[in-house]
């Protein structure tokens, strides 16, 4: 096929006026400018700078391979084009702001901004750099399409690692400086802020022998067949798992435990929830209704403060965990006749409902109104008081590792897969001999067992609750993860939990900028991925290991 | 001579639509009885009822004796009552063993407990399930695509997991809508067998929805045809293919292109 400029040039725009158009918003919503605090290779590249420069590098990529079928030249002058494009929103929006004041609508565009969008140059200088800078990145790109895929994966796991290293120095660094052996290392690999130049060196050539090695290792592998993990491997690795999340926190260090923590609860909302929605199709938006109400039992139960009881920790457990149980069938009986939308809203109202009960004065004396509860008890083990992030990682891991346990018997299990019937034809399930109101029922219990096991820890790690945690966005939360690391997913939730509570607490930046940031990553999963991050397996092979799919005399005939 | 299922005076409106009318059918036990007729008929409206989606709004249904109109489908499914679908149901993104064992689900006992524990009851019952299920997907000529998710599986194959998963109810009364909809004729013919066979060797009584006439008159005992809402006919296959009612619903109306030189005998394939 002859290459048609015409089609090159209108790619490159399409793509560079998109990928422009979203370097423009960012900077203008402050997102650059907040990031430009933190550097990733020091005195080298700001992490605003890696947003400009990712902006580029896709929309340029993007362009090029959908021109792969043209011709190299084509490609090529797409990705210069279209850096350049992305380059000069920018360098326009940079005339823009210096030249006129447009922080009245803008309040993010600021003189900082303008400064780090120009390199540190004066306007006319930094818009040419920012020119210059878009058609490397572009032209960098493209070439990335000439490399073999297994040379593109590595350039990617590459610039993904000092990115990401470059990123947490922060953290890194007080995490490695109590390692003794290798604290020294800490001074040489680190700058001021943000990697050194050897040490973004250093990581790239161990991420490239890595990545060498591992090639090997798969091409081998490829030889031998692939032979699916024997049963004692599966037993290696989960063992190994085990031990890397028992040692995990020990070795990170009280910040990380905090964040391991909140993930935890989370993550141990996320499987609950995945029974709802994941495995049985309820859409409920009201799940943080149940993390309150174990919050709540528990406080009522346990602080001396309101004078009703004060039970130990574990003795509130069972009742708190009961209630919310109960709780969950309160909400299932009216729900039954519901479907999507309907029982989306008015588990939406459920969740409300909670909250503002929690706050009225009329249940003052039971809930503490806006003043909430304290005196929260610690769960005690032997003679040893959970109270630290630490302490209470192991409870936390204790609970995620049960509800995980459930989740995964229950899914391969007769009520699974009725829960799933369900969620895929509700009538078709009926009429195949499911009892819907049962098995509804019994999802929505579980799911709430593992939010109110959630709220119960959560109580006693805070020590006082408040209405307020208790809001809508918890739901929101819940929900995304679940959509981000793929719904009815178990190892799903996990991820999704990582990425979507761990990273925002890790980039504290990022907090600021959550739901912007949910939001564009909602609807890219939608777009490109919406089985999620991490989905089951159809299960092949997994769940029915015994042959079904190995002797199968596949030219039967209907015997007629 | 039993009559497992009797339809007496069904209706069943939409609105102002008389959809079935007055409905009167008796059907022997282990016999195949066809029901046929134009689009619209009625057909599926009437097996609908039969399986509990829609209650009826006048007469009874009795199966076995035992009125089931106004019962919910589960409750009927568990009396022995299975079918399946004019457009495919099946659980699209399960695999096709697990549709199996969906399907035995009235017959499995494991609670939640149990599930959780794993016990040694549950574990014996889900190997049972899982073998019963194997040798379901086998009957059905689906050996070995047990892993496929349903909905990967190509058209003729869905049909007759649909079949599998119905048969794992244990039905003794099987209603089948359609189920050459779409298949060329050699298909159609496989089915037919097929069919014959599940009553012949499984001893379950066959209620048919089908266009396809080669395949009713060929396994058919007896036929009743709607039309309207209404039965015009019932009879053995000779009787209905010389009914001048019949071949008036199917090709006197509004079909003025057919050809008339064909009376007498219903077209293979009649309307769709
Ligand atoms: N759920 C429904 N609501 C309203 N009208 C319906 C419904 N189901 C079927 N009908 C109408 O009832 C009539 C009979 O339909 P159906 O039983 O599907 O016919 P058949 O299966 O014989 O082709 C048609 O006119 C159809 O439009
Ligand atoms: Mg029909």
């Amino acid at each position: 096929m002859k290459t048609q400029p015409a089609t090159v040039f209108q790619t490159s725009m399409r793509f560079g006026l998109i990928g422009g158009g979203a370097a423009v918003l960012f900077s203008l919503v402050g997102m650059v400018e907040v990031f430009g605090q933190r550097t990733i290779i020091g005195g080298v590249v700001s992490m605003g700078q890696a947003f400009v420069a990712i902006a580029m590098l896709l929309s340029a990529y993007a362009a090029a391979r959908q021109l792969s079928s043209v011709s190299s030249s084509a490609m090529l002058t797409a990705g210069g084009l279209t850096g350049v494009t992305v380059g000069a929103l920018l360098a326009a929006l940079v005339l823009l702001g210096t030249s006129i004041n447009i922080r009245d609508v803008f309040v993010s565009a600021s003189p900082p901004l303008f400064e780090l969008l120009s390199f540190g140059q004066s306007p006319v200088p930094g818009m040419l750099l920012l020119l210059v800078a878009g058609m490397t990145m572009g032209l960098a790109a493209a070439a990335l399409l000439f490399l073999s895929p297994a040379m593109r994966s590595t350039a990617i796991s590459v610039l993904l690692a000092v990115g990401v290293v470059g990123l947490l120095a922060d953290l890194l660094r007080i995490i490695i400086s109590q390692w003794a052996y290798v604290a020294p290392l800490v001074e040489w690999v680190f700058s001021g802020k943000g990697l050194s130049v050897p040490g973004a060196l250093a990581i790239a050539a161990v991420v490239i022998g890595l990545d060498v090695l591992a090639n090997r290792r798969r091409n081998k592998a490829h030889n031998l067949a692939a032979l699916p993990a024997t049963a004692l491997q599966k037993r290696m690795r989960t063992g190994a798992l085990m031990a890397l999340l028992l040692v995990l926190p020990l070795l990170l260090g009280t910040y990380v435990s905090e964040v391991l923590d909140q993930v935890g609860l989370y993550v141990l909302m996320g499987l609950g929830l995945n029974v709802v929605v994941g495995f049985a199709g309820l859409l409920d938006l009201g799940y943080v209704g149940f993390f309150a109400i174990g919050a709540y039992v528990m406080g009522m139960l346990t602080s001396p403060e309101l004078g009703l009881a004060s039970l130990s920790w574990w003795s509130a457990l069972p009742i708190a965990v009961g209630v919310t149980v109960l709780a969950g069938m309160l909400l299932g009986v009216p729900v039954l006749n519901m479907r999507g939308d309907y029982l989306a809203i008015v588990t939406l109202g459920f969740g409300e409902i909670i909250r503002l009960l929690a706050l009225s004065d009329a249940l003052r004396p039971w809930t503490g109104g806006s003043q909430g509860i304290q005196l929260i008890a610690k769960p005690v083990v032997g003679t040893v008081v959970l109270d630290d992030q630490l302490k209470l990682y192991y409870l936390i891991l204790a609970g995620c590792l049960l509800a995980g346990f459930i989740s995964s018997r229950l899914r391969d299990s007769r009520l699974g897969r009725a829960w799933m019937a369900m969620r895929e034809d509700e009538d078709v399930a009926q009429a195949i001999g499911i009892n819907l109101v049962a098995t509804k029922l019994l999802a929505f219990s579980v799911g709430a067992a593992f939010g109110g096991l959630s709220g119960a820890i959560f109580a006693a790690k805070l020590g006082a609750i408040y209405p307020n945690s208790f809001g809508l966005l918890i739901s929101i939360n819940v929900l995304a993860l679940l959509i981000i690391g793929g719904m009815g997913s178990i190892r799903g939730v996990i991820v999704g939990a990582l990425v979507l509570v761990g990273l925002p607490e890790l980039l504290r930046e990022f907090a600021e900028f959550r739901l912007l940031v949910y939001g564009a990553l909602l609807v890219m999963m939608m777009l490109y991925r919406p089985q999620g991050l991490w989905p089951e397996e159809a299960r092949k092979l997994e769940a029915h290991g015994d042959g079904d799919n190995s002797n199968g005399d596949q030219t039967a005939a209907i015997p007629a | 001579m039993s009559k497992i299922l009797v339809a007496q005076t069904v209706v069943k409106r939409f609105g102002g639509l008389m959809a079935v009318k007055d409905l009167e059918l008796e059907i022997e036990d282990k016999s195949i009885f066809s029901v046929i007729g134009p689009n619209g008929a009625g057909k599926t409206t009437f097996f609908n009822c039969v399986t509990g989606f829609y209650k009826p709004d006048g007469g009874d249904i009795l199966f076995q004796g035992q009125s089931i109109a106004g019962k919910s489908p589960d409750q009927i499914t568990k009396l022995g009552i299975a079918r399946t679908y004019q457009n495919i149901r099946l659980f699209a993104n399960m695999t096709a063993l697990e549709n199996v064992l969906v399907g035995q689900h009235i017959h499995l006992s494991a609670g939640l407990v149990g599930s959780i524990l794993h016990t040694k009851a549950m574990r014996a019952e889900e190997a049972a399930a899982v073998a019963e299920a194997k040798r379901l997907l086998q009957f059905v000529a689906l050996t070995g695509k047990g892993d496929f998710l349903s909905k990967n599986l190509p058209y003729g194959d869905q049909r007759r997991l649909e079949i599998a998963r119905a048969l794992a109810t244990k039905p003794k009364l099987l209603l089948l809508d359609e189920p050459t909809a779409g298949m060329n004729p050699r298909e159609a013919e496989d089915m037919k067998g097929f069919i014959r066979r599940l009553r012949d060797e499984l001893q379950i009584t066959i209620l048919l929805i089908e266009h396809h006439m080669r395949v009713v008159m060929g396994i058919s005992e007896r036929i009743a045809v709607l039309d309207y809402g209404e039965k015009i006919a019932e009879g053995n296959p000779a009787e209905i293919q010389n009914n001048p009612r019949v071949i008036e619903a199917y090709l006197g109306r509004g079909g003025a292109a057919e050809d008339h030189r064909t009376a007498g005998s219903i077209p293979a394939t009649a309307a769709s």
